[in-house]
């Protein structure tokens, strides 16, 4: 039978950890990681991610506060956790634009070996400046040549794991080198892809193995996943080539009107009066400290320019048109009376979120999982380790009960759990 | 006398029974050699791995400052730090070798270039106070922002505004070892000078001026045959290379590398001491 996929992705900064609850880990100590990844293998997990962000984020020129922030570097943190564990997963997201091909290719080999071939590589792109001025090259790649990049990136880093000598140079790629690390026992590391935009889902068909999407919502994931099929085609590979799991949030309930009242009151901590001021900050460019966030919007009307990018990752759609967006705010707000975090809430992108008894959601997600809309998902957490002990411990035993997750791993690598053809 | 010893062997299993017997054996610390062409596991990754393997021993993998993302070299060696609670130290690579510098597209390296990496980390490793982390539930606010710094670090070859990704080290500050050599001609402020020689006389000459030159602890380099009653008393301890870890008589672990090494806890250069 067909079965779903999970994993935690652990962003580790961001407003959707609610770190004001008492309850609420250490989220930069390794204890913390290695309980959390231990509940997660005994919930038989595909996976356990982590996120990468290679700049503090600030708020008008100064380290924005208000979130939860401090993370490791990815592969360090993640061959410590093999130390730890013995099947599941280890998925670290690495940028091309920020990152030596070659070194990035040998440390993931490398976490490859020690954790005995649960190695994943989530692959994203930046053009983003302002992260750049902490590296050499700051801002040296133009956002529409990402891809190209990117696609030079993977292709270098495939033939280095196949112990390939490489000679590259290009306007994007300069480099020679040897691959010296010996395949692991899934062969490479697991290729993850997070891309939504039309380049992102052809570098998807050309070189992942799993895509991270964020189309949760049933008639989008089916036309996604009718999308992306057509598209390996064109490459070749097969549809079993290539898994789909998008990221998502559960919020659990004994009653579904308890789960109902829980996501509320998620959402409304999620966005506190001070994140809402500070939200607006990044379209207004001045500060709005002096506004009541339970009041209506500022009467001041947002400095000309640029969005502020130092909040971390902004969608290329959302860049431009700031005066427009802020004006159609206005109007949403006058016609339904709302408040500045009433509104804030209403226009914040949705984390894809499954609220529900555990029975209801494994119900929702068998559907999701026969009817091949998905083939898993990526969970985010909003309390450590509370989401994670609740969907280990309430949600997985009624999945399993369904027959659509395993009671047992089968493999020991991530590709096996995957069920991916070799790599 | 302390004692610290290269360690090698095929594959993650071996070296894991290698470094066991040297954290039994009451080494400090050991030193993981690479380059960006040696053939196996990276060294970052080997010591990050053995971190949750061991529990007392310091764990230095070799780095190398030419060939590596400055921020990232920090980040990762801030991280190796927090994972094995306080034991980390960085063993500055600085190969300058054509082949090595073309596996990152580069086809020569600045003369500053080593110190500048080193004093880059050094400044993001402070870019937290130990106290940036407030998690004030009154206010909403979880960091103190006036806690966490911009480096501005302006190299002649890159720059960093920072601050680092990552909060301040346990020990404050990853113990930054090194070639002598390094303090010599590069001025790199190193907190363990390694002296490679054999020549006793030479040692004593070399020790001087790695202690002129800043660095807090010097060891002779030696292979692993060489008796270390030869430098007792003239070095502060002796790094083996070359060959299985011999038997030692060796003093008992502090909690962190620092501790084992008797070097203090640095204060953050970015506090502001009232």
């Amino acid at each position: 039978m067909t079965q779903l996929h999970l994993g935690v992705f652990f962003t580790g900064v961001g407003p959707n950890l609610l770190w004001t609850e008492p309850d609420f880990a250490d989220h930069t100590h390794i204890g913390t990681f290695v309980d959390v990844v231990r509940t997660l293998e005994r919930g038989l997990f595909d996976a356990f991610f982590l996120g990468e962000g290679l700049r503090v984020r600030e708020n008008r020129g100064t380290v924005y506060d208000l979130d939860v922030a401090g993370r490791p570097d990815a592969i360090t943190q993640l061959a410590a956790l093999a130390a730890e564990t013995t099947h599941i997963g280890l998925v670290a997201t690495q940028n091309t634009t920020y990152n030596y091909p070659a070194d990035l290719a040998r440390r993931l080999a490398s976490l490859d070996a020690v954790s005995g071939g649960r190695a994943g590589w989530n692959i994203v792109t930046t053009d983003n400046a302002w992260t750049g001025e902490n590296f050499r090259h700051g801002g040296w790649l133009p956002h529409e040549r990402r891809y190209e990049r990117a696609g030079e990136f993977v292709a270098t880093a495939k033939a280095l794991w196949r112990n390939e000598r490489v000679i590259r140079d290009t306007d994007v790629v300069t480099l020679r080198a040897t691959g010296g690390v010996e395949p692991s026992a899934q062969g490479r590391p697991v290729l993850f892809q997070a891309g939504d935009s039309d380049g992102g889902r052809e570098l998807a068909a050309r070189h992942a193995d799993v895509v991270f999407s964020a189309n949760t919502d049933y008639d989008k994931a089916v036309a996604y996943a009718a999308d992306l099929r057509a598209r390996l085609a064109r490459y070749g590979r097969s549809e079993d080539s290539l898994r789909i799991l998008p990221g998502a949030s559960v919020v659990l309930g004994d009653t579904p009107q308890e789960a109902r009242d829980r996501a509320r009151w998620i959402t409304r901590e999620q966005t506190t009066g001070p994140r809402a001021i500070a939200f607006l900050e990044q379209y207004w460019g001045k500060d709005l400290s002096g506004y009541d966030p339970d009041g209506p919007l500022p009467d001041i009307d947002p400095a000309d320019g640029e969005l502020d990018p130092s909040r971390g990752t902004i969608p290329i759609e959302l860049r431009t048109g700031k005066l427009e967006r802020v004006a159609a705010w206005r109007t949403l707000a006058t016609e339904r009376g709302l408040s500045i975090r009433d509104l804030v809430i209403e226009v914040t992108p949705k984390h894809n979120t499954f609220v529900g008894t555990p029975g209801e959601i494994a119900d929702e997600w068998t559907r999701y999982v026969r009817d091949r809309a998905v083939d898993g998902f990526n969970l985010l957490p909003q309390l450590l380790p509370g989401t994670v002990e609740d969907i280990v411990d309430r949600l997985v035993p009624q999945l399993q009960e369904r027959g659509v997750y395993r009671t047992a791993y089968e493999g020991t690598t991530l590709r096996s759990h995957l069920d991916l053809p070799a790599g | 006398m302390l004692f610290a010893t290269e360690v090698d062997a095929p594959g993650v299993a071996a070296l894991e029974r290698v470094v066991l017997d040297a954290e039994r054996a009451g080494y400090a610390f050991v030193t993981f050699p690479d380059t960006p062409r040696r053939p196996g596991i990276e060294a970052g990754v080997r010591a990050a791995y053995l971190a949750r393997r061991t529990t007392r021993i310091g764990l230095a993998p070799t780095l190398h400052a030419t060939t590596t993302e400055p921020f990232h070299l920090a980040t990762q060696l801030a991280s190796l730090d927090h994972a094995s609670l306080g034991r980390a130290g960085w063993v500055v690579g600085a190969t300058t070798a054509a082949e090595d510098l073309a596996t990152v597209g580069r086809t020569g390296a600045g003369d500053g270039e080593v110190a500048d990496v080193v004093e880059v980390a050094r400044r993001l490793w402070d870019s937290w106070e130990d106290d940036a982390i407030i998690r004030d539930v009154a206010t909403g606010r979880f960091l103190d922002p006036r806690k966490v710094h911009h480096v501005d670090f302006e190299g002649s070859g890159f720059s960093v505004v920072g601050p680092l990704i990552t909060p301040r080290p346990p020990q404050g500050q990853v113990v930054v070892i090194g070639s002598d050599e390094l303090t010599a001609v590069l001025d790199v402020a190193l907190d363990v000078a390694l002296v490679r020689a054999t020549d006793v006389a030479e040692i004593a000459t070399r020790v001087a001026a790695a202690r002129a030159a800043g660095a807090a602890l010097v060891f002779a380099d030696v292979p692993a045959s060489f008796d270390p009653s030869l430098v007792e008393g003239l070095v502060d301890g002796v790094h083996f290379h070359g060959g299985p870890p011999p038997v030692i008589t060796a003093s008992p672990h502090g909690a962190t590398l620092r501790e084992t090494l008797g070097l203090p806890r640095p204060l953050n250069r970015f506090a502001v001491t009232s």
